[in-house]
């Protein structure tokens, strides 16, 4: 059994950001949320650039909520490979089932 | 099964045989679990999206600028979760009750939002059992937003217990937050995914 009456409770890194940092990084995911609405509402791209694009968005935003909210950037990588172990069984399943029922076709 | 260090745990490693906090290696194992729930939810809507013999469908009922707020404001409900993490490890009680009490009321309002929203689409006839859109549909955000209500009642929980403390202190822990943090973020990034492929995606002509 883990002792953890013994051990030391609080586990953290100094150098996680600081609130002002937290804010910055909203704002950041606020204007990428916001581009991609306004994006959707122009005429001129085509369907194939429009999946690229909000695909591309959905990506970076989710990558910084894990690397700076979840703290991910600052804790274990082991943390980091067990999300990403995750990530790559679920999209492996996106792909399989894509192609089994030509979704992507 | 005996997890402790033969060695003295060094400042900031705990005493366990990764040096890691079991229980948020528990949570990183779950989320990443998750992962593969949400990945197969989302696949099947992918899968079911166009399928339908009948409409209502995608294109007739999503509405951009409703969920564009709501996603708008569970964004800042992950704002509001790190701000709460980040005072209580200050030590600064007053401002962790106040941030995470806002993130349970950005989060019930996120709910708020998905009750308006699955309203309307009855109302313009798309239920569950109309066709394969409505199945795959509301099974994705059914489940998302049944996350969402058992993270607001964490919070709930959370924000209680920093009264229940004793001499002043409050009876949670930083890592007790931290661990709620993880899972209202990964809601949060599971959301994310959701808004681009079933809204934004789904909804081009």
């Amino acid at each position: 059994m883990q002792n953890n009456e013994n051990a030391p409770v609080e586990q953290h890194d100094s150098d996680h950001p600081t609130p002002a940092k937290y804010i910055q990084i909203a704002v950041i995911l606020t204007l990428i949320t916001a581009f991609e609405v306004a994006i959707y509402y122009v005429d001129a791209i085509s369907k194939e650039a429009f999946i690229a694009i909000f695909i591309g968005m959905s990506v970076v935003k989710f990558i910084i909520v894990a690397m700076f909210y979840m703290h991910l950037k600052f804790d274990s990588r082991l943390f980091t490979y067990l999300f990403i172990a995750g990530l790559i069984l679920a999209t492996g399943i996106l792909l399989v089932l894509g192609t089994l029922f030509r979704i992507f076709t | 099964m005996a997890t402790h260090s033969t060695t003295a745990p060094h400042q900031g490693h705990l005493a366990t045989t990764t040096g890691l906090d079991h229980r948020k290696l528990l949570m990183w194992t779950f989320l990443a679990s998750e992962c593969l729930f949400f990945g197969s939810l989302i696949a099947t809507f992918l899968l079911f999206k166009d399928a339908s013999v009948s409409g209502p469908t995608p294109q007739e009922v999503l509405n951009i600028p409703v969920t564009s707020t709501s996603t708008f404001v569970l964004l800042t409900s992950s704002l509001s979760m790190v701000l709460a993490l980040s005072a209580m490890q200050r030590g600064d009680i007053v401002s962790y009750r106040v941030w995470i009490l806002a993130t349970a009321v950005l989060g019930a309002t996120f709910l708020g939002f998905q009750v308006f929203e699955f309203k309307e689409f009855i109302d313009e006839g798309l239920k569950p059992s109309t066709n394969v859109f409505g199945a795959s549909f509301f099974t994705l955000t059914g489940f998302h937003g049944a996350h969402v209500t058992l993270g607001v009642i964490w919070l709930m929980s959370l924000f209680i217990f920093s009264f229940k403390g004793k001499d002043g202190k409050p009876a949670s822990k930083s890592l007790d937050v931290e661990l709620a943090g993880l899972y209202w973020h990964f809601v949060d990034i599971v959301w994310v995914v959701i808004f681009t492929v079933v809204y934004l995606i789904s909804s081009l002509e």
